[in-house]
């Protein structure tokens, strides 16, 4: 794979901080993501633009950027939704190419910016579907009878044990960013990418869903998409700055907010002490 | 006379029908998101306003040019009513839009029914539009070259308008990001209102000039509403290009399948071509960037 | 939704909603169509009644395709059409007898059966035909459209192009077809004179036994997790992808099933009402039939079987005597429906409820899938947990 672009890449570099939690699943041990020059072009619009990715097992990658740098079009391109030139790997595993479920069975779960679960459905509901990718026509066509164990775990995870029954359309915001979260983990998924999971939340909230991504980020590859700069130097184990589609800066928080070029595009609020949340990212067009 | 110019020469002219019927379609389904089953039905509008007119003013030249912009305000108003009594309050579930206007179209049906009749009425085309003209050695009526500018004139017109003007602007601003455009100080309803008055008077320009073809009856919309929807699908949603080349694509193929086989299969070919060709692109022939998943 | 505590409120509940309701009224529904009718109706009226539950036969397909899935599908005409031309066309040539050629074809052509007519002398191949031919044309319609993720909207269109196009070739065949005539006078029915008014019970019986049937299968479908999953589908089709499953899989094989209904009950419309024709098959009726569906409730179980007898009862009624009136009584049926009680009349039982302030017990179905009205929602989500700013759409949806 070819690198053309110029900035100082610490791509698949040992200085990336890697967390790796005591107990390690023997077969995750070689799951990491790998993205080598991924180019998205919308009608000629370059929305990414050559970029390197390496995120290891039990790191926990925050992707952060101004409005357009690319980082909600990145995790499109590597679940299938956007049109993607390169490669993307995961568990050796080529990515780039594969229908968006067949890129979920690979193993890679990935949350929205709003939260997608099934308002007509319970939580449990909600949970055993993510449960049952992998059943058989013949299980499907009969009523469930029983509460499959990973969705008892999952629940008791992500803490709505007592709401199993209610409708998910009935959950308050953060209610539900944690279900779609649990739904990954019953799924199965080894790579999540969580595309802002912590907007709209309290404090609080922030802290228990920042609790939680290290809790299950030990065993597994966790990107996150955020805005939130408090939340990012709580709980970041490192960080990948984008600016118009490409690898600005890359490293710990520290490093990063050292980095003089990234101080530029964010005006100084990154590096400051103070955690100005930059805009919103709501109207972002590739 | 060459067989296969002339073939091309029916399908420039079944596509200017087309075009004429899609483009409305384009603004208020591709622009707005509402699937007008009652488009059918305010062409059929434009149709007898011709007529009616023609009851008044005798003179076929000036009552066709004259229907021109009456059947525009009447196929404009009639979306008016229909947008500010129902629609607007319908644009969130665009699926149910669907179902509520089939139930205007079947009331509008039976409304010219019960006014003018169930047969067909005729409309006199002028003097000036009788006989041909021969164009590369191909007899083409002047009914159908007159449809064919018309259609051009639309097409210009709208175009022009979307661009150029204010409305235009307002008309693209709140198609792109409704919120926005509110807080920038647009008022969404009164673009709605407008773009949705526009589109229909449109449906009722080409009614008026479907009387040219032949008569009319108070099925005449439903004869068109499909195809002129196949025309906007294949087209892509947002962009009037789009709805142009589609409308003229398929009215040529359907010209060119039916010269070698029959009217009901090259009706059959056109659709699986249409659904073969959304294989390759889902979004249509011209496709607007767009962040969406859906 | 409060919990609820004594098993007395439990039993209760469980017997006025869900799924005792639905048993409920699936007894009701069989002792109607088995016991009061035929020993109610005139055989005139008995044949009408056997008519519209083969029109209730496509509108249960239409519940679970649109009403559960999310599919509007405008061209259940098509699957009901090649249902009941595959039944007509075995019944011509077993009028016609052994190597005989119907009589249109005598009249309309040069006299000689085509060769694809010529396997529908054999009975069990029309039966599997009637099946196989729907299935066929909705899962390659299904896999072309639903594959390739085009809006919704493009699926109700195409849909309707396809109902089109279908009658337009009927019409346009007409020495294979019999054009704009369709196939009709039919004189037996597998060996059965039709003229026979005991036979013609024989059909209703065995009209009402299929649809109830019908009805069977989709309450089990319903009550399965392919079930929950086709609701996850029509409510969240991209986050159903990221969990590892192809929802074009989902919407095509409850599509499909939707076809083989229309198909069947357009077979057994054939020998019933005497005839098909294009009339029966093109945008028009394709649309025509949404409107029970729509009125019964699209989501519920029941909803569009009673929907659709009522409607097909109401148009014979009004148009026996009011002809124009019931154009009128079918549009405004659409407007009001659709466009003010998207859950159909089903929804007014809900409705009711929440004006009284009364909980409602958990469905599995939204009755209005597109409004996102949530049953008895009556308060915010009691939550241990310290809760933060809401979602301002969460919070409306609660209150």
């Amino acid at each position: 794979m070819s690198t053309q672009a110029d900035e100082p890449r610490t791509e698949g570099d040992p200085q990336v901080p890697v967390q790796v939690g005591e107990v390690v699943d023997p077969r995750f041990r070689h799951d990491y993501l790998q993205v080598r020059d991924l180019r998205v072009v919308f009608d000629g619009f370059v929305a990414v633009d050559g970029v390197d990715l390496t995120v290891t097992q039990g790191d926990l990658r925050f992707l952060i950027g101004p409005n357009g740098a690319g980082k909600t079009t990145i995790v499109d391109a590597i679940t299938g939704l956007a049109p993607a030139q390169g490669s993307v790997q995961f568990g050796g595993v080529e990515l780039v190419g594969k229908a968006s479920h067949r890129v979920a069975r690979a193993g890679v779960g990935r949350t929205f910016q709003t939260a997608s679960v099934f308002d007509g459905l319970t939580v449990l509901q909600n949970l055993d579907i993510a449960a049952g990718a992998a059943r058989r026509a013949r299980t499907l066509v009969r009523p469930r009878r029983e509460v499959p164990p990973q969705v008892e775990q999952a629940l008791d995870t992500i803490g709505l044990g007592h709401l199993r029954e209610r409708p998910a359309g009935e959950l308050a915001h953060g209610q539900k960013q944690w279900l779609e979260i649990g739904m990954l983990l019953v799924q199965d998924a080894r790579l999540l990418l969580l595309d802002e999971p912590v907007a709209g939340m309290s404090h609080d909230e922030r802290n228990e869903t920042g609790r939680l991504l290290q809790r299950i980020g030990a065993e597994r590859t966790v990107v996150v998409v955020e805005h939130d700069m408090d939340f990012l130097r709580s709980f970041a184990a490192s960080v990948t700055v984008l600016h118009q589609g490409r690898v600005l800066s890359e490293g710990t928080v520290a490093e990063v907010q050292k980095d003089p070029q990234v101080i530029e595009v964010y005006l100084g609020s990154a590096g400051g002490n103070r955690g100005t949340t930059p805009r919103r990212d709501t109207t972002e067009v590739p | 006379m060459d067989p296969l110019l002339s073939q091309l020469f029916a399908g420039l002219s079944v596509g200017s029908v087309l075009l004429l019927a899609a483009l409305g379609l384009a603004l208020t389904f591709g622009q707005m998101g509402v699937i007008n089953m009652a488009h059918g039905e305010f062409m059929m509008a434009g149709a007898y306003t011709a007529f009616v007119v023609q009851l008044v003013v005798a003179d076929a030249g000036l009552s066709l040019m004259m229907s021109l912009g009456i059947g525009f305000l009447v196929g404009g108003l009639l979306g008016l009513l229909l947008e500010a009594t129902l629609l607007s309050r319908m644009y969130h579930r665009p699926l149910d839009t669907l179902l509520v206007t089939w139930g205007v179209a079947l009331i509008l049906q039976q409304v010219a029914r019960d006014v003018f009749g169930a047969p067909n009425v005729d409309v006199r085309a002028p003097e000036w539009l009788s006989g041909a003209v021969t164009l590369l050695g191909v007899q083409v009526p002047k009914t159908r070259l007159f449809i064919l500018l018309v259609a051009v004139v639309c097409v210009a017109a709208l175009s022009i308008v979307l661009k150029q003007t204010p409305l235009g602007r307002r008309i693209r601003a709140t198609v792109t990001n409704r919120d926005l455009a509110e807080t920038s100080g647009i008022s969404t309803r009164a673009t709605d209102r407008l773009t949705f008055f526009i589109g229909s008077g449109i449906a009722g320009v080409a009614g008026v000039v479907l009387t040219l073809l032949g008569s009319i009856g108070p099925t005449l919309g439903r004869n068109y509403i499909v195809d002129a929807f196949l025309v906007v699908v294949a087209g892509g949603i947002g962009q009037l290009k789009g709805a142009v080349i589609a409308a003229f694509a398929l009215g040529i193929s359907q010209a060119l399948i039916e010269f070698s086989t029959t009217a009901s299969i090259a009706k059959v070919a056109v659709f699986v071509a249409v659904v073969v060709f959304l294989q390759f692109r889902p979004q249509g022939i011209v496709s607007v960037r767009t962040r969406s998943l859906a | 939704m409060s919990a609820v505590t004594s098993p007395v409120a439990r039993t209760w509940a469980a017997l006025t909603t869900g799924r005792g309701r639905t048993a409920l009224g699936f007894a009701v529904a069989a002792l109607a169509l088995f016991v009061v009718a035929p020993a109610t109706l005139s055989d005139f009226r008995l044949n009408l009644l056997a008519k519209f539950l083969c029109l209730a036969m496509v509108a249960v397909g239409i519940g679970l395709a649109w009403g559960q899935g999310g599919m509007l599908t405008l061209g259940q005409g098509v699957f009901f059409g090649l249902g009941g031309y595959a039944m007509a066309m075995h019944l011509k040539l077993a009028d016609a007898g052994p190597g005989g050629v119907p009589d249109f074809m005598l009249l309309y052509g040069d006299g000689v059966v085509p060769g694809w007519w010529e396997p529908f002398r054999s009975p069990v191949f029309t039966l599997v035909m009637v099946v196989a031919l729907p299935v066929l044309v909705a899962t390659l319609l299904g896999l072309a459209v639903f594959t390739r993720r085009v809006r919704g909207a493009y699926f109700a269109i195409l849909s309707q192009v396809l109902a089109a196009a279908f009658a337009i070739l009927l019409v346009g065949q007409q020495k294979v077809t019999g054009g704009t005539n369709g196939l009709n006078g039919f004189r037996s029915f597998f060996g059965y004179d039709l003229n026979d008014p005991v036979n013609k019970r024989m059909l209703y019986f065995i009209a009402a036994g299929v649809l109830l049937a019908m009805v069977l299968l989709v309450r089990a479908l319903m009550r399965s997790r392919f079930g929950e999953l086709l609701v996850a589908v029509r409510d969240q089709e991209n986050r159903v992808r990221f969990l590892g499953y192809d929802p074009a899989i989902v919407k095509v094989v409850a599509y499909a099933v939707a076809a083989a209904f229309a198909g069947i009950g357009g077979a057994l419309f054939v020998p019933i009402v005497g005839i098909i024709s294009p009339a029966d098959v093109g945008v028009v009726p394709s649309i025509g039939f949404l409107v029970g569906v729509a009125i019964g409730g699209r989501a519920t179980l029941l909803g569009p079987v009673l929907g659709a007898i009522g409607v097909a009862w109401a148009q014979t009624t009004l148009s026996e005597s009011f002809p124009s009136a019931w154009t009128y009584a079918q549009g405004a049926l659409f407007i009001v429906v659709v466009a003010f009680l998207p859950g159909g009349i089903a929804s007014l039982g809900h409705l009711w409820r929440r004006r009284r302030g009364r909980p409602d017990a958990h469905q599995t179905a939204s009755p209005a899938p597109q409004v996102g009205l949530d049953p008895g929602a009556t308060g915010a989500v009691v939550d241990p947990r310290p809760t933060g700013p809401r979602d301002p759409a969460t919070v409306g949806r609660t209150s």
